[in-house]
């Protein structure tokens, strides 16, 4: 099952470390993780997106919560949250395809941040089934490059 | 004076409520006052380039005394053994690289068994972090997994904070070992240090303590039950909740079984006690949790049920071990479990239970031991009682000089003949309890002799036992036992080993006599690798895979010579072989007033009973 946990921690050095080895101790692959200072700046947010049985991610969850540099721990399985994602992708297009693809992009509010002559470089927000969308709509042109934020989530209250 | 008291009387001395601030100095000297400030009076520790400033500066403390260990290995197991026969944080330290990657075995051992220890390292100096310096590792990084947290100093300003929160850390909540590494160019840098009063880790919250509603659904289970049991692990000891688990097994009337870490928790000659239980525990004590089975010889025959086992666990401050279980689905498989522990992480992390309470075990037993002082248990169990006294009697841990004894090579090589003077293991034990009235802390290595040290020896009271029972780390006995003998000067300290496992840190005999540390040394000599042996001839068939400790080309001689080791570190020692000669032997050991190692020759084709094979069930229990 897929978990998106979010973890308050201290902003201190060592802390990545810390949660990231709770996961890799246990033979756990983390699909994304996103990590930034949060209004107060001795709090850092973590944003993890994870796979793993229940019992497991359960333990994780509680061996997180162990951690001294922890401050809090919500699994959003259990919760009402909203999250978005970013994306930089760098699509291929010629004279013939580069106005589809601008085209898509205005449909999905994404943003044309780079044009060359051979590709054309979209960034877009938002949660995750439209920017898979988006994302698979891209493949027919030919990706060349993507890179993403992983998901960033928040309690809705 | 009560608690509340004290806190007053520290509120109304103190000048203010702001941090002190010292007079400037080095930044190895910071150390040693926060080590001071912190209560410490023993550090062991091991000298080298990036720790030997925290040497010079150890020199000059009235308060600590510095013990060298012959290896870094030794000197953390002894911090350990001062800390589990305190209850206190032991101390070790290192210099950087080799020295710290020493210190990693103890702490592993610390974190699997819940020691308070702090480990001090030297480092590099900064400038030399991440440049592959000489003895340069990343020990911050290495240790990540087997710590409960660590530190690096990163500036000497910082020092005075973190030493206070790596004891603060170490000692409260779930114990465990907390490391501070320490760069060189820090020790040496000159700063005035702020002492902080308080301490302040938003993310480190005091335990918690179960509510009575919960703590009530407790005492309706109580009532319901039949068949109550209490599993009870090295919680105890450290929640410091042995006496409260007393009152309150004695006012209910439930029988007890502890874990090895247990051991001591109640007196094991009590009429409740059922000793210990698990793999080798005793097999009353598993009958009682899991129901009694008739004997199968095949794991994939049906479990025919005898009697009944547990039909409410009270488990507290367990962890259910996998050495305890067994197969866990099949450990009180029909009973209703509650489980107590101070680490909600250990909820349902081996075994699901009905009944989770996240509480401080000693909060908790108070509570409930007010609750029926209050109304009392109306029931007695008597019925239960009958059939625990039953299975006591039908078995009770036993030994006898067998066929396999009589035939081994032991008796050919070594016996002359004498097949009445073979002295087994367990009966140097049982000796031994006999000669020190059941008052010695013992310690022991890995293996068969530490098995039969849980067996033989009948233990009153906490911290009795100080045993690497979830690491399993052979060679912690005899430099554990300098750290309780240090601790407890007044207790008569003996390390149970083994030849494999004295043989590991034998070189803290010259610890032993150079500081005069009288830790004594009852060395088991089978010449084998006992326990590797015994699976050997249960599942391997007898094949050797390099259990062999003797010289192959001269069987005859007793190899190594611990008596000829002893006397060059100038400790006293002898062997025994013969039977006739144990009692007094044992006798001048435990009179002597230095270190003493009593090699006692014993056959290796004794088995440790009894057994509940790997991952199997009560129902496959050889006994």
């Amino acid at each position: 099952m897929r978990h998106t946990i979010s973890v308050l921690v201290e902003n201190k050095f060592g802390v990545l470390t810390r949660v990231a080895g709770l996961f890799s101790g246990r033979g756990y692959n983390i699909d994304s993780l996103n990590v930034g200072p949060t209004q107060d700046p001795g709090t850092s947010r973590m944003t993890i997106v994870t796979r793993g049985d229940d019992a497991t991610l359960e333990q994780i969850v509680k061996q997180l919560h162990k951690l001294v540099e922890v401050l809090d721990v919500q699994d959003f399985r259990d919760y009402e949250y909203i999250d978005r994602e970013l994306i930089l992708v760098r699509v291929t297009v010629d004279s013939r395809t580069r106005a589809e693809v601008m085209q898509i992009a205005d449909i999905f509010r994404a943003k044309i941040v780079d044009v060359q002559s051979d590709s054309l470089t979209v960034e877009i927000t938002g949660n995750e089934g439209k920017v898979e969308k988006f994302l698979e709509l891209m493949n027919s042109f030919g990706v060349r490059e993507l890179t993403r934020t992983g998901k960033v989530a928040l309690p809705r209250k | 004076m009560s608690k509340t008291k004290e806190t007053l009387k520290r509120k109304v001395t103190s000048p203010s409520k702001r941090s002190e601030v010292g007079a400037p100095r080095l930044g190895s000297e910071i150390l040693v006052e926060a080590l001071e400030r912190e209560g410490v009076d023993t550090i062991f520790a091991y000298p080298g380039g990036a720790s030997m400033e925290l040497h010079q500066a150890l020199t000059k403390s009235k308060k600590i005394r510095t013990i060298l260990p012959r290896h870094e290995q030794g000197g953390a197991f002894a911090a350990e053994g001062y800390a589990r026969a305190l209850g206190r944080a032991g101390v070790c330290m290192a210099t950087s690289g080799p020295g710290a990657t020493n210190l990693v075995t103890a702490i592993a051992d610390a974190y699997m068994d819940s020691v308070p220890l702090v480990a001090l390292t030297g480092q590099v100096p900064q400038a030399m972090i991440g440049k592959g310096g000489f003895q340069e590792t990343d020990f911050f990084g290495m240790t990540l997994p087997v710590v409960k947290h660590s530190y690096l100093v990163t500036s000497v300003q910082e020092l005075p904070r973190v030493i206070k929160e790596a004891f603060h850390i170490a000692q409260t909540g779930r114990p465990g070992p907390v490391i501070v590494d320490f760069p060189k160019n820090l020790q040496q840098e000159i700063s005035q240090p702020v002492w902080p009063r308080d301490i302040a880790l938003r993310g480190y919250p005091a335990p918690k303590h179960a509510d009575d509603l919960v703590l009530n659904e407790i005492i309706g289970l109580i009532e319901k039950a039949e068949r109550p049991v209490l599993y009870v692990g090295g919680g105890i000891i450290s929640g410091e909740a042995s006496q409260e688990l007393r009152k309150f097994a004695n006012a209910t009337k439930i029988p007890v079984t502890t874990t090895l870490m247990g051991c001591g928790a109640v007196p094991e000659e009590d009429p409740l006690s059922l000793r210990w239980l698990g793999m080798h525990g005793t097999a009353y004590a598993n009958w009682a949790v899991s129901g009694e089975f008739k004997h199968r010889n095949s794991a994939s025959d049906p479990m025919e049920k005898i009697a009944d086992g547990a039909d409410l666990l009270l488990a507290l401050g367990v962890r259910f071990d996998d050495r305890v279980t067994g197969r866990v689905d099949k450990f009180c498989e029909t009973g209703t479990i509650v489980h107590i522990d101070v680490d909600a992480s250990e909820h349902n992390k081996n075994r699901r239970v009905q009944l989770p309470i996240e509480s401080d075990v000693k909060y908790a037993l108070q509570r409930l031991n007010a609750m029926i002082s209050r109304r009392p248990i109306r029931k007695q169990f008597t019925a239960w009682h009958k059939q625990v006294a039953a299975w006591k009697k039908k078995a009770p841990l036993g030994y006898r000089v067998t066929e396999e004894v009589l035939r081994s090579q032991h008796m050919l090589d070594h016996m002359d003949g004498c097949s009445d003077q073979v002295i087994l293991p367990q009966m140097a034990i049982e000796m031994l309890y006999e000669l020190t009235g059941g008052d010695a802390i013992l310690t022991t290595g890995v293996g068969q002799h530490q098995m039969w040290a849980g067996q033989y020896y009948r233990y009153k009271e906490p911290r009795q036992l100080l045993t690497s029972a979830g690491l399993g780390a052979m060679g912690f006995g005899y430099p554990a036992a300098l750290g309780a003998k240090v601790a407890r000067p007044d207790k008569q300290v003996i390390d149970i080993d083994g030849d494999g496992s004295f043989l590991m840190n034998i070189q803290e005999l010259a610890t032993a006599h150079i500081e005069n540390i009288a830790a004594k040394a009852l060395v088991l000599n089978n010449q084998h690798l006992g326990m590797v042996v015994q699976w050997e001839d249960r599942f391997y068939a007898g094949n050797r895979g390099n259990t062999y400790l003797g010289d192959p080309t001269n069987m005859k001689q007793i190899y190594p010579d611990f008596v000829g080791i002893s006397k060059s570190f100038n400790v006293p020692s002898e062997r025994v072989m013969f039977r006739r000669d144990l009692r007094g032997a044992l006798q001048r050991m435990l009179d002597s007033k230095e270190p003493y190692v009593l090699d006692v020759i014993t056959p290796y084709s004794e088995h440790v009973l009894p057994f509940i094979p790997a991952g199997k069930t009560v129902a496959d229990m050889i006994y």
